[in-house]
Formats: structure tokens, C-alpha cells, sequence
């Protein structure tokens, strides 16, 4: 009823909604408690209103019952709401930053000052992000430079995109729409002109979107290319002679490393491991792999990541190589 | 030489009121290094006013100049470059050179030697060297202004700020440096004060809400400011010398800067909020003529917000890839934060139930804090929850709520603060009309310029945008032209407090009919304070029904 509301943004997904209903919970308590005082501060103001020169007001004395009761009173609602506003703010909070298993990934790499986005099968856009309606869509985002942050008002929800780090930023949308894509974290020179769009599909127009599109390489058969041509297949072969370990079915393990921890192979590890192979070496392998830092880029390195991630076991089915 | 001037009748057509000195710390030396090496707490009070007034007034120019860009969606009156050095030196300014030193420096100097029935604060000198250190360090950061500024924000997050902005950091960063040593001895002498000079019979809960106030902020100053020189340091360290801290190709991490700079500015705004509480607390009781209620729970709600305020950094992180556990932990130590807060307003509101209320100026501030606060505590409450900081994290919902907080309500504790010492200050009244516009004017070019920015943050408009949507036009145009009132507001003080210097009515001791140690002193006070051992036997803000008879024989 209020999406139509002026000065109020369209909410285009369940969970924005979630953050609307908390958000007049939260207000209606604070339109309570500030006319409350408001309220209190008058009528006390004109009621007690000095008579005379020399009257003072009463004092209550400290150790009235009636003053252990009020204190204790006004300590504990407020609390009580708080705890409230607290749980269900964190419930929502875990479902914002955490995707569903069937989201499907997107990658979105910030820059000074830019967006570069990439689809599954590979089409790229600048500054804007076609969508189709009712699908989950993960964003897997990084920066090139400085910290940016991907910030849609439509869906109520700000992640920073860091230069050292995978972050992830999700939605379905629910509604057809434009919606303005922000840069939510202070930028530069240019912050204010890293603004964008993200336009909501019906699944069918945006198949035909795509096509119309000059259709890039999948990321993964990019990745595959990169990864042959940066020789990484020379040692990272699926047979055990090898000199470093098999990525096949690699991705979200637990792996253990020389120094007896053990570390997930995620997103974060993945590239870690190209840069700055080093630093966490698997447990029976010598540290002999070169760093890529310097030599590919941080979208080849969401390429190769995904390329890795598709790797099955030999023997099982071969990977589905995109389009 | 002062033989002279004593001998010099007083002008006739003014006879001193009762409780006026006309030998006061004022007239303790007239010469320029009588003020610059003074060691009086008060004269020294003066010096700090004198320079954050200017410091008050060149952000607020920067203020005014960022209203206009934004007064239209296009950005069309200054460059995004220069848009970007104006709101980092508006922060810089009014948070380093205003809001901190600002009541600590000016009213804590003036009051809490006077208040603890002292005669100087414990260690003079490093009073006055903290001032020199503080105007040293404002310097350097003028310098930078002078030079080009700087323009990563007064948040210097990296690795912008270290990496890949050449503008004047290593200036401004020594500026903030200096400044922390100033804030320091400040916090080390008023906590040495507090411990060892109150007076003979003047115990911890009989001192005024002001001391306690001023108790919790040198804790902070004291604990938290080295963390920010040393954050400092580190900045400096990379971009000089490109060790690898925070820039993550380096092999740094750009969100450890967050969390150390957080480590302290999240305390700093209890440093700017806790004295100005202090304040009110003094207002409330002084204008209602009773005791605080609760002063116990008020007392050490001051010293709960502090604690809590060192556990609660991160909840400016919620959103840059902290553990979504992290996050829930410091979602709900904020929350905590919020429990004294309110303790604090439900008391001041308690306390005016069966006053005696004068609606002078001084209150009309304090009631204008009181509202305001409660509406910048309970949005930051609504920022603290999860689910909702996601969305207006960093949008001009924060804005709008930092400056509840910070300008609506800490700067209103300071104006408050200073009307009602101005007599003992100066021994002379302004004119109460014109200062009574002035405190409304405040408040409604507050509110009109700030309150319509929470609607543009929920609208989704992100803060350091000088450039927007043109949906968002119409709400900015309102801030602006609040700001234009504001200023108004601002800048009439300004006018009748320096007039009242000369012309203003001659206050005696005790204008307002207050309780307190520094009104029974003269008005302004010697240059030792008091003219007699002081010995403090009540409780403060013992208000008690005067003897009639006293004051006016009843003729039969």
C-alpha cells in the first residue's frame, strides 16, 4: 500500500520488504517514546511553571520506593524493545548476507569509478545489471582499487566490495523496474558519478536481452583458457605424479595445510593461493608455485576461480563447459 | 600599576550589584602575555573559546557551501573535487578542531575547578600547553586547507587515503596528531583534578552531573586518543614508506584500519556527547530548582556510555565483510549503549515533575537538547539493528542521525552551556529577548535542516554525493534552506554576547539563583577562584525553600 508512497523507495524483493516492516516497527516505537517526552517536557514545563522568585521545585527523594521502581522501569522496556528490534534485525541481517544454495553467481568487479558486471554465460555490461524477475542472483564482487560498496536502495542492502577480498551481495527480485545501483562507500574523486542501474527482466526478455547482446565466453571457458595459458596445467594435473594438488572437486573442501591447519577451499582461498601461493601450502607439497599477482587480473581471477570450481573428478561427469 | 586603576572611581552611573567583581581573573593583567602565559584555568577557558569559535565558524562556512551544491541535483556550483575537500574539511574541522575540545576546553577549564571548589585545575601548565598544542595542531591542518586540502572524507579509510589520493594527508593526519596530546592532557589534568582537589567535604556523589560528565569523556580522551595517534602513524608509515599495513597489495588489510579507527572515533563521539549530557544535567536542575532525579543512575549512566562506548567500534562495519557473527555481537553491545542513554532523558524529564521552571534561555537549550537527542538516540538505534543498517548504512539517514547527535544535541549542551555561565564568565547579562529568538531559531532551522535528510537516507541517498537523482531534489532543498535559519541561529549569539561585554547589565553572583560552588563565588570569579577556604557540607543541588524573612523584612 505504500509502494506508491511519494518519498518513500520501491521495495523489489521479499527481503526489502522485511526491511520496511522493521523499519516502521522501530519507527513506531520512536514516534512513541519522542512524543512521550516531548509531551512530558511540556506539560511538566507549563504546569510546574515558576510561581515566584525564591520557590523551588520538590525534591523526591533518592530512596523512594517510587524512585527504584521508575528507574527500574525505564531501564528494562527500553531494553526489552531493544532486544526485540535486536533479534529480529539479526534474523533479517543473516538471511540479507547469506544466498540461498540455488542462487545463481553473478561477478562484479568494482573499479575507480565503475561497475563491470559479468552473467553466467559470460555477456558483459558496465554500470548496469540486467536481471530476470524471480531468480536468485548472487554477486561474487572484488575491487581493483579502493573500497567501493554496491549499494541498490530497491533492495535494502549495502556490501562493501574490497580490494583483497571476495565479498557476496544478493537478491531475487520480485518487480519488474529500474532501480538505481549506488556506490555506497566513499570512493574518490568521481564516488558520486559511480551510479548505475539495475534493470528487472521477465525471465523471457531478459533470454532475449541476452542474445541480442554480443555474447562474451562463458567465464568459465575463459578461465579454462587462462589457465592453460598461464601453464598452471602443467603441475595442477588430475593425476597424483603431480607436483601441486588436483583442483578437480577441489572447491568448498577442507584442506590441510603444511603447517597442520586446516583451511576451506573457497572464493577467498582460490585466490589467496594464486598470489600469494606461500603463504598457505598444502599439507605434502613444497612451496614452489610463482605468484600470478601482477600478472592477472582480478577478473581472470574470478575466471580462473570459476573454472576451478566446475573441475570434477575424473571420471565423473566432464565439466559443463558454458556456451 | 593597578594601584592606578583601583584608585579610578567606578563609573557613577553604575553601582556594582552585589556579587560583581571588579577585580577579577578579567582584569588580573591586560596585557597580551598575561593572557598568553596565563596558567588560570579561566583565562585559559577563554583562549579555547576564542579559538573554536573560529574554528566553529570556518566549518560552518564549509557547511554552508556544501548546502548550496546540494540545494541542486546537478553538480554545478563547485567541482566533485573540490566537493570532496569541502565535506572532509568540514568534518576535520568541527570534529577535531569544535566538537572535542569544545566543551571540555572551554566550559570544563572554566567550571570544574570551580565546581570542585578549587583553585586551578591540578597541573596548570600542561593546561596551557595543551592549549598551545591544540592550536598547533589546527594549524598544520590549516595549512593543508591553505594548500589544497585534502579529500578522503574525515574517515581516511584505506587504502584511498594511503594509496591513491595525492592531496595533503600527511598535513592534516599530523594535524589530528598534535591535536590528540591536547585532548589527552586535557583528560589527564581534569581526572587528577577530580581525584585530588575537591574540596573538604565535597565527596564523589556530592559533585555536580557536570563533574561526572566530564569524569567519563577523560577517560576516553585518555584511553582511546593514543589509539588514533598511533592509527595515524601507521597511515603515515604507508604512504610514506609503503609498508604494507593496510593496502591490501602490500599485503595489508584495508578493513584493520577500520576497526582502529573506529577504535577511537566511535568513543569521540561520547567525548563530544558526554560533557554536553553534563551540561543538561546542570541546566535542568538549575532551572527547576531541585535535585536531579536519580542522580546516582545519571551519574553513572555518564560512566556506563563511556565503558560501553570502547565495545562498540564495529557497528560502523556491519556491511564491509565483517563475520555476519561479529556483527551480531556488536549489534547488541550498541544496543546496550542505548540503556543509560535513556535512563539519563527519562530522569532530566522526571526531574522538571513538581520544579520550579523557568523557561530562561539556558533551558530553552536544554529542553530544544533534550528533544533532539531522544530523536538522534533513537535512530542510532535503529543503525545498530542488522537488518536495518544495511540499508541506510552510510546514506543520509546516518547524516542525518550523526548530526542529531553531534550538532543537534552536543552543540546545544554547548550553546546551553555557555549562556548559562556567560554572567560568571563575564559578570555582565545579554539581552534576554534576542537570545531567546536566538534558541528557537536554532532548533526549528535544526530540525528542518536536518530532519528531512532521514527521509532521503531511507529514500536510499548515500552521504558524499554531490551529485543525485533529481527525486531527491526537493528534501535537499529543504535542508538547505533550514541551514540558511540555522545559520541565523548561529551567528545571533555571536552579536548580543559581545554587545552584553560592554553593555550588558552587571550580573551579581548568583543570577539565576542557582545551587553550585562557582555561584558563590563573585561574578567573574578572583584569579584564585575563591576569596575563602571552601567547605561544602550538602548535597549538590540542595535546593531548599529560602527563609523568607532574610531577604525581605516584613514591615508591621
Amino acid at each position: 500500500m505504500w509502494q506508491n508512497a511519494p518519498l518513500f523507495p520501491t521495495a523489489a524483493s521479499e527481503l526489502a520488504r522485511h526491511v520496511d516492516y522493521l523499519f516502521f516497527f522501530a519507527l513506531f516505537f520512536s514516534i512513541f517514546f519522542s512524543l512521550l517526552i516531548a509531551g512530558l517536557l511540556l506539560v511538566f514545563g507549563s504546569k510546574y511553571r515558576r510561581k515566584g522568585p525564591d520557590e523551588v521545585g520538590v525534591a523526591i527523594d533518592d530512596h523512594a520506593p517510587i524512585s527504584k521502581t521508575l528507574e527500574m522501569t525505564w531501564s528494562a522496556i527500553p531494553f526489552a524493545l531493544l532486544l526485540v528490534m535486536f533479534g529480529w534485525g539479526t534474523w533479517l541481517f543473516f538471511h540479507q548476507m547469506r544466498p540461498p544454495a540455488d542462487a545463481v553467481e553473478y561477478w562484479v568487479t568494482g573499479k575507480q569509478w565503475m561497475w563491470k558486471m559479468q552473467h553466467p554465460d559470460g555477456t558483459r555490461e558496465i554500470n548496469e545489471l540486467h536481471v530476470p524477475l524471480g531468480r536468485s542472483v548472487k554477486l561474487t564482487m572484488i575491487s581493483e582499487d579502493v573500497i567501493h560498496d554496491f549499494f541498490v536502495p530497491a533492495f535494502r542492502i549495502h556490501v562493501d566490495v574490497l580490494p583483497s577480498r571476495y565479498t557476496t551481495y544478493w537478491f531475487k527480485a520480485d518487480k519488474l523496474g529500474t532501480y538505481h545501483l549506488f556506490c555506497g562507500q566513499y570512493c574518490g574523486v568521481e564516488h558520486a558519478r559511480m551510479v548505475g542501474r539495475v534493470v528487472v527482466m521477465e525471465p523471457q526478455a531478459y533470454e532475449q536481452w541476452l542474445a541480442g547482446v554480443r555474447p562474451g565466453r562463458g567465464p568459465i571457458r575463459t578461465g579454462e583458457e587462462l589457465f592453460v595459458a598461464n601453464a598452471c596445467n602443467t603441475c595442477h594435473r588430475p593425476d597424483s605424479s603431480a607436483r601441486a594438488p588436483i583442483l578437480n572437486a577441489l572447491f568448498g573442501k577442507s584442506v590441510a595445510l603444511a603447517d597442520g591447519k586446516t583451511v576451506v577451499a573457497d572464493e577467498q582461498y582460490l585466490r589467496e593461493s594464486i598470489l600469494n601461493p606461500a603463504s598457505r601450502v598444502v599439507s605434502g607439497y613444497q612451496p614452489v608455485m610463482p605468484t600470478f599477482r601482477g600478472t592477472v587480473s582480478e577478473e581472470e581471477l574470478l575466471q580462473l576461480i570459476a573454472y576451478i570450481k566446475s573441475l570434477k573428478l575424473p571420471g565423473a561427469e566432464a565439466a559443463p563447459a558454458a556456451k | 600599576m593597578s594601584d592606578l586603576s583601583i584608585a579610578t572611581p567606578p563609573s557613577a552611573a553604575e553601582p556594582d550589584p552585589p556579587g560583581w567583581a571588579r577585580n577579577s581573573y578579567l582584569n588580573d593583567g591586560h596585557t597580551l602575555k598575561s593572557w598568553l602565559l596565563t596558567l588560570d584555568h579561566k583565562r585559559i577557558a577563554i583562549l579555547y573559546l576564542l579559538s573554536i569559535s573560529f574554528y566553529f565558524a570556518l566549518g560552518g562556512i564549509f557547511a554552508a557551501l556544501i548546502r548550496v551544491e546540494l540545494a541542486t541535483a546537478q553538480g554545478d556550483f563547485v567541482s566533485p573535487d573540490f566537493y570532496n575537500r569541502l565535506f572532509t574539511a568540514h568534518g576535520v574541522v568541527m570534529i577535531f578542531f569544535f566538537l572535542i575540545p569544545g566543551i571540555p576546553g572551554v566550559l570544563g577549564n572554566f567550571l570544574l575547578p570551580l565546581m570542585c571548589g578549587a583553585k586551578d585545575v591540578a597541573f596548570p601548565k600542561l593546561n596551557l600547553l595543551s592549549w598551545y598544542l591544540y592550536n598547533i595542531g589546527a594549524l598544520f591542518t590549516l595549512w593543508a586547507l591553505v594548500h589544497g586540502g585534502v579529500d578522503t572524507g574525515w574517515t581516511f579509510y584505506t587504502p584511498l587515503s594511503t594509496g591513491y589520493v595525492n592531496t595533503h594527508v600527511i598535513a592534516v593526519g599530523l594535524g589530528i596528531f598534535i591535536n590528540g596530546f591536547s585532548s589527552i592532557l586535557t583528560g589527564v589534568n581534569f581526572m587528577v583534578t577530580i581525584h585530588r582537589l575537591r574540596a573538604p567535604g565535597l565527596g564523589w556523589f556530592r559533585l555536580p552531573l557536570f563533574v561526572w560528565g566530564m569524569y567519563a569523556t577523560s577517560l576516553i580522551q585518555v584511553l582511546a586518543t593514543p589509539v588514533l595517534a598511533i592509527t595515524v602513524l601507521l597511515l603515515a608509515a604507508e604512504r610514506l614508506f609503503h609498508i604494507g599495513v593496510f593496502d591490501a597489495r602490500l599485503g595489508g588489510d584495508p578493513v584493520l584500519f577500520q576497526h582502529f579507527f573506529w577504535f577511537y572515533s566511535h568513543p569521540a563521539v561520547y567525548i563530544m556527547i558526554l560533557p554536553a549530557m553534563g551540561v543538561i544535567s546542570e541546566l535542568v536542575a538549575a532551572f527547576a530548582r531541585k535535585r536531579i532525579f536519580g542522580y546516582k543512575f545519571v551519574a553513572f549512566a555518564s560512566v556506563a556510555i563511556a565503558v560501553l562506548g570502547f565495545l562498540v567500534w564495529a557497528h560502523h562495519m556491519f556491511v564491509a565483510g565483517i563475520s555476519v557473527y561479529a556483527a551480531a555481537v556488536f549489534s547488541i553491545l550498541t544496543m546496550l549503549v542505548a540503556v543509560p542513554s535513556a535512563v539519563k532523558v527519562f530522569n532530566w524529564t522526571a526531574t522538571l515533575y513538581k520544579g520550579s521552571i523557568s523557561w530562561e534561555t539556558p533551558m530553552i537549550y536544554a529542553l530544544n537538547f533534550i528533544g533532539v537527542f531522544v530523536i538522534g538516540g533513537l535512530t542510532g538505534t535503529m543503525l545498530a539493528t542488522l537488518g536495518l543498517d544495511a540499508h541506510i548504512h552510510d546514506t543520509y539517514f546516518l547524516v542525518a542521525h550523526f548530526h542529531y547527535v553531534m550538532v543537534g544535541s552536543a552543540v546545544m549542551g554547548y550553546l546551553g552551556g555557555i549562556h548559562y555561565w556567560w554572567p560568571k564568565i563575564t559578570g555582565r547579562l545579554y539581552n534576554e529577548f534576542l537570545s531567546k529568538i536566538a534558541a528557537i531559531t536554532v532548533f526549528i532551522g535544526f530540525n528542518v535542516t536536518f530532519f528531512p535528510q532521514f527521509i532521503l537516507g531511507y529514500m536510499g541517498m548515500p552521504r558524499r554525493y554531490h551529485t543525485y537523482p533529481p527525486e531527491f531534489q526537493v528534501l535537499n532543498v529543504m535542508s538547505s534552506a533550514g541551514a540558511t535559519v540555522l545559520g541565523l541561529g548561529y551567528a545571533l549569539p555571536l552579536f548580543y554576547l559581545l554587545w552584553s561585554l560592554k553593555f550588558g547589565k552587571k550580573a551579581g553572583k548568583n543570577p539565576w539563583g542557582a545551587v553550585g560552588l562557582e555561584w558563590e563565588t563573585t561574578s567573574p570569579p578572583p584569579t584564585g577562584n575563591f576569596d575563602h577556604a571552601v567547605v561544602v557540607t550538602h548535597e549538590a543541588y540542595d535546593y531548599r525553600p529560602a527563609a523568607p524573612a532574610k531577604e525581605a523584612p516584613v514591615v508591621a
